[in-house]
């Protein structure tokens, strides 16, 4: 397992699943990938497909219905695969707790490998939590 | 023994472990300078082999209604013709007296094979957007196949063979008019085979998500990656070989330097190319190729007769 999780976090390809977020959380996370910080230096890319990610990106409120789509996209990934929400709104709902169509947070649908606070978080954060995220998953 | 030495040559020397590091390598080049054109640090040396190894140890993932044995073989057809064709190109580079008659258009042949495993394993792979991905993977084969193969006979006819050791053995086509022409026809091919930008409408990440690889992950999605690679290093080689005197590696260090000049020329103008061109239509491939670089090389082979009057 170590050998899978040394490749893996060697290489990781991101994969942005956006749930009605306000845009704000996707603008940042496109920060991180822009020269100014470039996570290709680390093997961070972007991809297109759930089908080359390790890495899922959750943003914005999951409702009743994008719910369904999440399920879905979670079990279209190939395994091993990391889970971060990013923001506020994907790690608790945010202000919309207790809204008609928002029942839970992202976790209770899926397992969430790192919560990133902030509305937006700056991209520093992101990149302190994907090292803090590499750490983990190599048990240090 | 000889099949021994046949196996070691497909397997290690000069066939997949040696195309396949130095294709990474290359690969590795090209998404450095692409960083430093767009002003980015870009990746680490080894990240080619990172990645190549993370989609090894990734779970395969078939799609419900998917052909699940094209969708499996596709990627390891288009890894095995490559594997062969830079075997064959780089042995007739080292031993000249190996080339057999014909190895010219079973290179053309192999060289072809890679484009059409996506072509299949996007339409296996049961995705529509996989499919579209794949028809304009089709379309691009072709349009560039016709001027392409026009290129490839300009030595051809110069030199009256088909055995590229004989063509190898000739001056080399480039030294004159018609060589030049055929070259610069072959180097727009090879920037359409290899599917990068312009002409990289089969997989355009910003409209198809990937195209045809759309459904692809774990090991075959390492394999077509490994594949690209693979091709990024045998076209060139196979363009110099063909319309550039080679690389001659018994020649002694100078010829084997001026082999690698040549292969560094190429790599740079596919890099720049990619780097700096917007990606076209397929429309507009289609008529690119068929119009002016179809033309240009009739030209070149009409030059070719009339040099060898």
């Amino acid at each position: 397992m170590s050998f899978t999780i040394n490749a893996l976090t060697k290489s990781l390809n991101v994969f942005h699943l956006s749930g009605s977020a306000c845009n704000n959380c996707d603008i940042e996370i496109l920060d991180v990938l822009t020269p100014r910080y470039d996570a290709e230096r680390f093997g961070i890319v972007l991809v297109g497909s759930i089908r080359h990610a390790d890495v899922l990106l959750l943003s914005g409120v999951f409702n009743k219905k994008s719910a369904v789509r999440l399920k879905r996209v979670y079990e279209d990934a190939p395994k091993p695969v990391v889970v971060i929400a990013i923001g506020n709104c994907a790690c608790t709902g945010n202000m919309f707790t207790g809204s008609y169509n928002v029942t839970e947070p992202v976790s209770n649908y899926i397992p969430v490998d790192a919560f990133l606070p902030g509305c937006p978080p700056k991209p520093e954060a992101m990149i302190s939590a994907v090292v803090k995220l590499i750490q983990k998953l190599k048990g240090k | 023994m000889r099949y021994l030495v046949y196996i070691g040559e497909v397997l290690i020397f000069p066939g997949l472990l040696f195309t396949a590091v130095i294709g990474l390598v290359t690969s590795w080049i090209d998404r450095k300078v692409t960083a430093r054109v767009q002003m980015r640090v870009g990746p680490p040396f080894l990240q080619p082999f990172y990645d190549v190894i993370k989609y090894m140890v990734k779970e395969t993932c078939v799609p419900a209604g998917a052909s699940k044995f094209v969708f499996l073989a596709a990627p390891v057809c288009g890894l095995a013709a490559a594997t062969v064709a830079s075997t064959i190109l780089w042995r007739v580079n080292i031993w000249p007296e190996k080339a057999f008659v014909g190895d010219l258009i079973v290179v053309l042949y192999l060289l072809t094979i890679p484009a059409i495993a996506v072509v299949l394993g996007s339409f296996a792979s049961a995705n529509p957007i996989a499919s579209i991905g794949g028809s304009r993977e089709m379309k691009l084969i072709l349009s560039y196949e016709l001027p392409f193969i026009l290129a490839c006979l300009v030595p051809v006819v110069k030199t009256g063979s088909i055995e590229l050791g004989r063509i190898l053995a000739q001056p080399a086509a480039a030294a004159s008019p018609s060589g030049i022409v055929a070259l610069i026809v072959a180097i727009l091919c090879m920037q359409a085979k290899l599917t990068l930008v312009p002409f990289d409408m089969p997989e355009a990440e910003t409209e198809l998500t990937g195209g045809a690889y759309v459904e692809y992950s774990g090991p075959p999605l390492g394999i077509f990656k490994l594949t690209r690679a693979m091709m990024l290093f045998t076209m060139p080689v196979f363009l110099i070989t063909v319309l550039w005197g080679g690389i001659p590696l018994t020649g002694g260090a100078v010829q084997i330097l001026l082999g690698v000049v040549k292969y560094v020329v190429l790599i740079v103008i596919t890099v720049l190319v990619r780097n700096t061109a917007p990606r076209v239509r397929i429309d507009q491939a289609m008529r690119f190729f068929w119009g002016p670089v179809t033309l240009f090389g009739v030209i070149a082979i009409v030059l070719a007769f009339i040099e060898g009057i």
